[in-house]
Formats: C-alpha cells, structure tokens, sequence
C-alpha cells in the first residue's frame, strides 16, 4: 500500500513533465500525421531531421544567435532534410520509404559535422531558452509548471491552427487530393511531385521545431536523440485517431485528427510512465513503443480477418448441413 | 479541335513482352464533335485516350488541341484542356474528401492553385444547385465523404467534375461498364445531356455497339492501335450492328473478338 502510494506521487510529480514532453513529440506527431495519413507516405526521414532540428538549435543557442531565431532556423533545416528525401523520391524515382532511410543516415553525418561530436549540451541557467524540464519537477512553483506546460501548449495550438487554414486552401487541398487519389490529382492539373515535396518539407520542418524544443526541455541535443522517433510519431497518430474515432465517431473532423494526433502523444508518454513505475526499464521503452504501434496496427486488422475467416466459414458450413458432414 | 497525327505508342520495348499498342492513329476531331469508339479488346482505345491525356509520353507522332501543340506537355500541364471519366468509379474522384471538395478541386483544374480558400461559400451555393439538377439527393450529402456514393452516383459526379470547368476535351473510358444496366443508361443520358448543353467535342469508349450508334455524330472502330473505319452524320445514324460487324471483318480479316462486346440490348 504504501509502496503503491509512493509511486503514485511519483506519478503525479511526473505528469506535467510527461505533458509537456508529450506536447513536444506532439510536434513531431503532427509532422508524421501529414506525410503518412494526408500524403500516404511513410516517411523515415524523421529519424534525421528531429536530431538535426535539436543540434542546429543547440550550436546556434550557444553561439549567441537568439533563441528564437534559432529555432525558426532549426525548422528551416528540418525543411531542407524533407527536401532532400522529397528530391531522392520524385526527381531520382528511389522509393519513398528508402528515400527517407537514405536522408536519415546521411544525417547522422550532418550531425557530427555541425557539432563535432555526439552530444551537444545548452543550459537553461546560460540561455534564455522557452522550456526546460528543469521547471517541471517536483520542486517548482505551479507557476513555473503551468508556464512550461503552457509554452509548448501555445506551439502545438498555434501549428494546429496554421495547419487547419493551410490544408483548407486551394493548395493545401491540392495536397489531401495527391494522399488520396494521385491520378486524379494529375488529371486535374495538380504537379504531384511538387505537392509532395511541399508536403514532406513542412512535415520535416515541424519535426525539426520538435527538435528544438526537445534538444532545449532536456538540457542538450543528441545524435540519437532521433533513434526511433518514427515510431513514436506513429504510435501518437494511431493512439489518437482511435480515440478520435472511439469518441467523436462522425465529428472527428480535420482539427480533431490534428489535436488527437497530439493527445496522442501526450497518451504515449503518460501510459509510458504508467509502464516504467509498474517495472519496464529505461532500457526498454524502445521496446515499449514498437509494442504499441505493432498492437494498435495489428488490431483493425485482426478484427477484419476474424470477421471474414475461412476456420470460420468452413465452421459455419457444418452448422448449417447438420452433423455427420465434417469439412477436410 | 482534336488532331492525332500517326500516334505510336509500345509498352516495355525491347522486351519479349513489347506490346505495339498505337501503331500510327490518324484522327480529326471537328469543334463539337462527339465520337463514339468501339474496337476488340486491346485495340488501343484506352491508350489512345491516355495517349491524349498525357498519362505518358507518345513515341511518335503529335497531339494538337485547339491548334495548339500538346504533344510535349506532361500530364498535368495538359490537364487544362481535358475532362476524363474512367471506367473504374474509385478513378475519378477523392474518396477521402467531400463530395463539395471534390468539385472544388475540379473547378480548378488547370488553374494556379494558391493560398485562396479551396472552396469559397459562393461555390457551395452553385455546387447545391448542379447537384440539384443530377438529381440524385446529393445537394443534402454536399458534406459527405465521396467514398460512401455509389459506382453510378460517383459517375454521375464524375461527369459533372469533368465538365465543371469546360474542357476543349472531354475523354469517356467504358464509363457505365462497371454499371448496372439501368444506372448506366442514366449516366448514359447524363453524358448526352452534358455534352449537349456545353456544346462539348467528346470521345467516348463503349463496348456497347448499340449505344455507339445511338449516340455522338461520328463513330469510330479501332482495331490492332489504328483507326480502321470512321463514319458520321447521316451515315453514322444510319449503322445497324450487323453493318458494323462486317465492316470490322473487312477491314480486319477477322471476326471481332471483344468477350464483352454486347451486340444486342
Ligand atoms: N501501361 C501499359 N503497360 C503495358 N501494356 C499496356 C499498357 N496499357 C495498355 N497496354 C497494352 O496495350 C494494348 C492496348 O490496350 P488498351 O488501349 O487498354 O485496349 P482497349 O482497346 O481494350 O482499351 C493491350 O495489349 C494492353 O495490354
Ligand atoms: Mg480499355
């Protein structure tokens, strides 16, 4: 019992970090949401372009550009990251998901050539940084709580509000038509290649603010910090869009798939906490998220096939001839 | 309005499966002219339409509409001249989006798209009125999702996206096959209807021999990628199917083998 209370406060201390830290994958989560649910394109590229978005961010903070400077700088490269991945897809005909490897990798180098070295630290006493993780913890003043919380609130509010506008325009529709029905799109005068260049640049330009602020909450920027952040970014997207589904049914229109998307997120990381004070490690949260997409994925699925099996149909058949006449 | 000048088109050349598709189409298509084309499987109908589409590029031969030279516009560059309605309803439209988006993206075809809202309240109100006239109860599902219409419904919007913004063009591929009967002979009309209405020079692929005479001004038969008979007006209307049975013969030296070809009702 007491053990159980422990952890419970631990629980509660944690939340408003694991918020703010899910509001930050949100980010990234929204990036994912557009190139894979409106572009129907799995894009790896994010991998790359979250740990480049973190150490621009970082080299620039420490160097004396200001913050946010930096971080609108930050995006621009996570830009040009999707840029490359669109460039090696619709100009050199590579294949989506092994353009996006490709981009990922050589953006390991990129890392390693922008700081030198593997990690890159910038301390929120030095710099004037718009989050930490250092003001969520147990010991601060629910101001400074409310404040961190509230800040990467206010990012994930304001993309969501420019997506939505955005993807209402005559452009922005004309990307929706290429993710649903890229022959049509031709056939009404939409260049294809070009909506899914723009589309892969913005996605991986909000992965590379993601980035920013990830490299800023933690206190540092990291070539891995990126290992595996698609999957994150697919588990938000999955975890919100059933919800959405489960709750708003026919109402779960454009805005409510872009926010869902970053309760998802916020989801993945409060639920991840849950895992770790039952008993996973650290060690295993990689582990913990390939799990959640690979169950969240399979499950509609498995669903579907139970629905039209042939174990079943051939069980039915014999219900329906009576005894006497098993199947082979 | 249309000119096709010795089109040439293979698939996977130099490979034992190359396949002369279009081997020298000559076609001229006068402003309003409505051509029905009827052929044997593989004669090259569908690539003869892709070909003007732009779905590829041609090996040999020039594609002019309305005087202006084509033939090295990719597809979507061409687009501004061109309304298509595919044979498989799931082709012509976006069933992610609603039926109101659908046509907006339509009316836009060929036109700069920029940061101006995709669709203006304006066009809402002129959509509910077009949709009105199909008839079909879709001016109260405007805000629906195209993915629940059915085959003949999304035909029927189909045919309105692709004359929305009126195109020099309009190219028709086997459109009601995937039809029911009845549901075809509705979008059958509709086409008519349309194409009447907005003065359209249109082509239109049929395997329906009968509904190639009833309709258009002109009929053309295609046979091994070329055109082999080309009739219209007063001679054109007065076609019966076994005419058209034994001129394919002549013209071929062999019987017509389209397994879907319907030489009846
Ligand atoms: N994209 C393609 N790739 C390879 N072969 C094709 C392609 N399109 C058409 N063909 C071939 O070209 C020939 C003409 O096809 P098509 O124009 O579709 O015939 P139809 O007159 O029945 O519409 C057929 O032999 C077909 O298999
Ligand atoms: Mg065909």
């Amino acid at each position: 019992m007491e053990l159980f209370l422990s952890k419970l406060s631990t629980f509660g201390n944690a939340i408003p970090g694991d918020i703010t830290q899910g509001l930050i994958w949100g980010v990234l989560a929204i990036g994912v949401f557009i190139t894979y649910k409106i572009l129907d394109f799995a894009d790896l590229t994010v991998d790359g372009s979250l740990g480049l978005g973190g150490v621009v961010a970082v080299v620039l903070i420490t160097n004396g550009v200001p913050v946010p400077l930096a971080m609108f700088i930050a995006f621009l490269a996570g830009c040009a990251a999707g840029f490359v991945t669109a460039f090696f897809n619709t100009a050199l005909g590579i294949p989506g998901i092994l353009s996006g490897i490709l981009t990922q990798l050589a953006l390991y180098s990129v890392y390693l050539d922008i700081n030198g070295k593997a990690n890159a630290p910038v301390s929120v006493d030095k710099y004037p940084l718009v989050l930490s993780s250092r003001f969520v913890t147990a010991g601060n003043a629910s101001a400074d709580i409310i404040k961190t919380v509230g800040t990467a609130l206010i990012f994930v509010v304001c993309i969501i509000a420019i997506l939505y506008w955005f993807f209402g325009t005559e452009y922005g529709m004309a990307i929706r038509a290429t993710g649903c029905n890229s022959n049509l799109s031709k056939a009404e005068g939409i260049n294809t290649k070009r909506t899914t260049i723009v589309t892969l640049v913005i996605s991986n330009g909000l992965v590379g603010l993601s980035g920013a602020l990830l490299a800023q909450y933690q206190g540092f920027a990291d070539v891995n910090m990126g290992r595996g952040a698609i999957v994150i970014g697919l588990a938000s997207v999955i975890i919100g869009m059933v919800l959405g589904e489960v709750i708003l049914r026919k109402h779960f229109n454009f805005i409510a798939k872009l926010s869902f998307t970053a309760l998802g997120a916020i989801i993945y990381f409060v639920v991840l906490r849950i895992v770790m004070l039952i008993g996973l490690s650290t060690d295993n949260t990689k582990l913990f998220s390939a799990v959640i997409v690979a169950v969240f994925l399979a499950v509609p699925y498995l669903q579907k096939q139970s629905r039209a099996s042939f174990a079943k149909a051939g069980k039915r058949s014999e219900e329906s001839l009576g005894a006497g006449k098993e199947s082979v | 309005m249309l000119e096709l000048h010795n089109i040439k088109k293979a698939f996977n050349k130099g490979t034992i499966n190359e396949k002369r598709a279009l081997n020298g189409v000559e076609l001229t298509l006068d402003d309003g002219d409505f051509v029905t084309i009827i052929g044997g499987n593989g004669a090259g109908k569908s690539t003869t339409l892709n070909a003007i589409a732009g779905v590829w590029p041609v090996d040999e031969g020039a594609i002019i509409i309305n005087g202006q030279n084509v033939t090295g516009l990719s597809e979507h560059k061409r687009a501004k001249f061109i309304g298509r309605v595919f044979q498989d309803p799931m082709t012509g439209t976006a069933a992610t989006m609603e039926i109101q988006e659908n046509l907006a993206l339509a009316a836009r075809r060929g036109e700069k798209r920029g940061l101006r809202w995709g669709i203006t309240k304006r066009e809402r109100e002129e959509y509910h009125e077009m949709l009105k006239s199909l008839d079909l109860g879709l001016e109260d599902r405007m805000t629906a999702k195209v993915g629940l219409l059915s085959g003949g419904q999304r035909q029927a919007l189909t045919l309105l996206m692709a004359t929305l913004k009126k195109p020099e063009i309009l190219l028709l591929d086997e459109h009601t096959a995937a039809l029911d009967p009845k549901t075809a002979a509705k979008v059958l009309e509709l086409s008519d209807k349309i194409i009447a209405e907005h003065h359209l020079t249109a082509m239109m692929v049929t395997h329906n021999m009968n509904d190639a005479i009833k309709h258009g001004n002109r009929l053309i038969m295609m046979n091994d990628g070329k055109v082999i008979f080309d009739v219209k007006g007063e001679e054109k209307a007065k076609l019966t199917v076994d005419d058209l049975l034994v001129k394919f013969e002549q013209a071929s030296g062999t019987k017509l083998n389209n397994d879907r070809m319907l030489l009846s009702e």
